[in-house]
């Protein structure tokens, strides 16, 4: 860019500040917070990891922990096996209908509220028992799209004539995808698959809705938004760090193989 | 390929269809659903208590989207100004905070915001010895939560258009005798419009339905679209009535996306012809 007055430089720089500390101010207190030894948000009063220690002990949190892995593990293993072999359905063919087109993106922009309800409809129209299989089947639905177009960005500039190459050296279909086609996109796979599980293990509002009645099929995020609900405590700090920490790194991981991807 | 068709079909395709056929019936009296073909679901959502709601809605995400799209383009402004090798270092940092939980961000408010919170104790250390003021459950917290949690997006819309400015545009501009600030005005603003509006439209669109940060934010008695479909459906118990308000929201979403994409196309069709010309 063109040179500046030191005004301007300064103004920018000043710019840049403040909007940094609007990010991360509220975050930084959090976690400063979930170290305070009286857990009051009033005064600090010493570094103590006893919030952390009183998180091992709420059974609440630790089965609302294991049903996040749960639904988070087996979601994602569904959504990245239909997710790819939708991208390389879509893309092989590369003739589609902009309907199909529609059909993939929808999932990544309709509003969760809408599709919350209208699982919430249709499971118990059809007298499904809901709980973690419905919330499973349910985040498969967004899941498969993100991975599907993580997958389809790295296609894009793949020669499938190396595939017609392995056909005709009498290579099976299988062998072929095993040899040939996947380790071209086993990267943006992994990356797609760590976006997808981040993206389920911080789901709330899709949750809440298939999750049915009961406590056994409580998620991470339904526990944390019932326990924000009667206020601050140290716990959930403590907790909201530990999230944060946890998706921050999937989501940092799956940043980079994209980038590795991209670079190639 | 089929198997993920048949998935998006059967519990997306499907499901959304169904949410339309019921607002076309009408509550049972036990909270069930009389298969009565009838329009008066929508007919309610224009009812003047119904339509406040929207209309307040509307104007929550409008307020938020302004101030968010003041902020992110300040910051996308001086990020693209920045040193070229701390650029990508900027925008990493100022898009991470969007990777960490809504529910944990909106919380984080909360923690700044209640009444013997961060700022209160602000005051207090600058001498404030009143009462502590009410922050959280107003209108304004709902405000700055929705700020907050939808910034980073705007900021990487504004950023792209900016970032690919050609430097000599503004140059040219100064050279010719334009002050910075028409520069800014006729120059740089027009080629960033569309950065600017893919960001607003999505903090709009994202804020019209958001029933979290109404919910914890704004304390129980503020209501917004998304609380309202939420009270239909797990509270009142009047499906049709709350698949009626849903299809409603996504009016006006399909709405707002449409007069985006044909204000994007005009404007594309304008920067074409702004190049054509230079280049002839």
């Amino acid at each position: 860019m063109a040179e500046r007055s030191p005004g301007t430089r300064r103004a920018l720089w000043l710019v840049l500040t403040l909007v940094f500390a609007f990010l991360y101010i509220p975050i930084a207190v959090l976690v400063a917070l979930s170290f305070n030894n009286a857990g009051l948000p009033t005064a600090w009063s010493g570094f103590s990891l006893k919030w952390y220690a009183s998180l091992a002990g709420n059974s609440a949190i630790l089965s609302a922990g294991l049903n996040t892995l749960i639904v988070g593990l087996i979601s994602t293993t569904i959504a990245t096996l239909l997710g790819t072999l939708l991208a390389i359905g879509v893309e092989m063919r590369r003739q589609f209908g902009k309907g199909l087109e529609a059909l993939i993106f929808a999932p990544m922009i309709i509003p969760d509220i809408v599709l919350a309800i209208a699982l919430l409809s249709f499971f118990s129209m059809l007298n499904v028992t809901m709980g973690l299989q419905t919330i499973i089947v349910a985040h498969v639905v967004f899941n498969l799209a993100f991975v599907c177009s993580v997958v389809r960005a790295r296609l894009k500039n793949f020669d499938w004539s190396i595939v017609e190459a392995s056909a005709d050296l009498g290579a099976s279909a299988i062998t072929t995808f095993r040899r040939v086609t996947l380790p071209v996109i086993l990267p943006a796979v992994v990356a797609g698959a760590l976006l997808a599980f981040t993206l389920s293990v911080d789901e709330f509002i899709i949750a809440f809705f298939t999750a049915g009645a009961g406590k056994a099929s409580t998620t991470l995020p339904i526990q944390i938004y019932s326990m924000i609900r009667f206020g601050i405590t140290p716990e959930i700090n403590a907790l909201a760090t530990i999230v944060m920490a946890v998706s921050v790194v999937a989501l940092t991981l799956s940043q980079r193989l994209n980038r590795e991807v991209i670079g190639q | 390929m089929a198997p993920a068709l048949a998935w998006l079909t059967a519990l997306m395709v499907v499901p959304c269809a169904l949410v339309l056929t019921l607002a076309f019936f009408r509550r049972g009296i036990y909270g069930g659903i009389e298969y009565t073909v009838t329009l008066e679901n929508f007919g309610l959502v224009f009812d003047p208590l119904y339509a406040r709601i929207f209309l307040k809605s509307a104007y929550i995400a409008g307020t938020a989207t302004g101030i968010a799209v003041i902020i992110g383009y300040a910051a996308a402004y001086a990020i693209a100004a920045a040193p070229r090798r701390l650029q990508p270092v900027f925008l990493f940092f100022a898009v991470l905070p969007f990777w960490s939980n809504y529910l944990i961000r909106t919380y984080a408010w909360i923690v700044l915001l209640n009444r013997e919170g961060l700022i209160t104790q602000l005051l207090r250390w600058v001498g404030y010895t009143g009462e502590p003021p009410s922050m959280l459950y107003t209108e304004g917290a709902v405000i700055a939560g929705l700020v907050y949690n939808y910034l980073p997006f705007v900021i990487l819309a504004c950023y792209a258009p900016l970032s690919r400015l050609n430097p000599e545009l503004g140059e040219a501009s100064r050279d010719l005798g334009a002050s910075s600030v028409t520069t800014f005005r006729r120059i740089i603003l027009p080629l960033t419009v569309p950065g600017i509006a893919a960001g607003a439209v999505f903090v709009f669109v994202l804020s019209i339905g958001n029933f979290v940060t109404p919910a914890l934010l704004g304390g129980g008695r503020f209501q917004m679209i998304g609380n309202l479909v939420y009270d239909q459906f797990l509270t009142v118990n009047d499906w049709p009535f709350g698949a009626a308000l849903a299809i409603a929201l996504i009016a006006v979403m399909l709405l707002v996306l449409m007069a985006q994409s044909q204000f994007a196309d005009r404007a594309a069709g304008r920067t074409i012809e702004a190049r054509g010309g230079a280049d002839g």
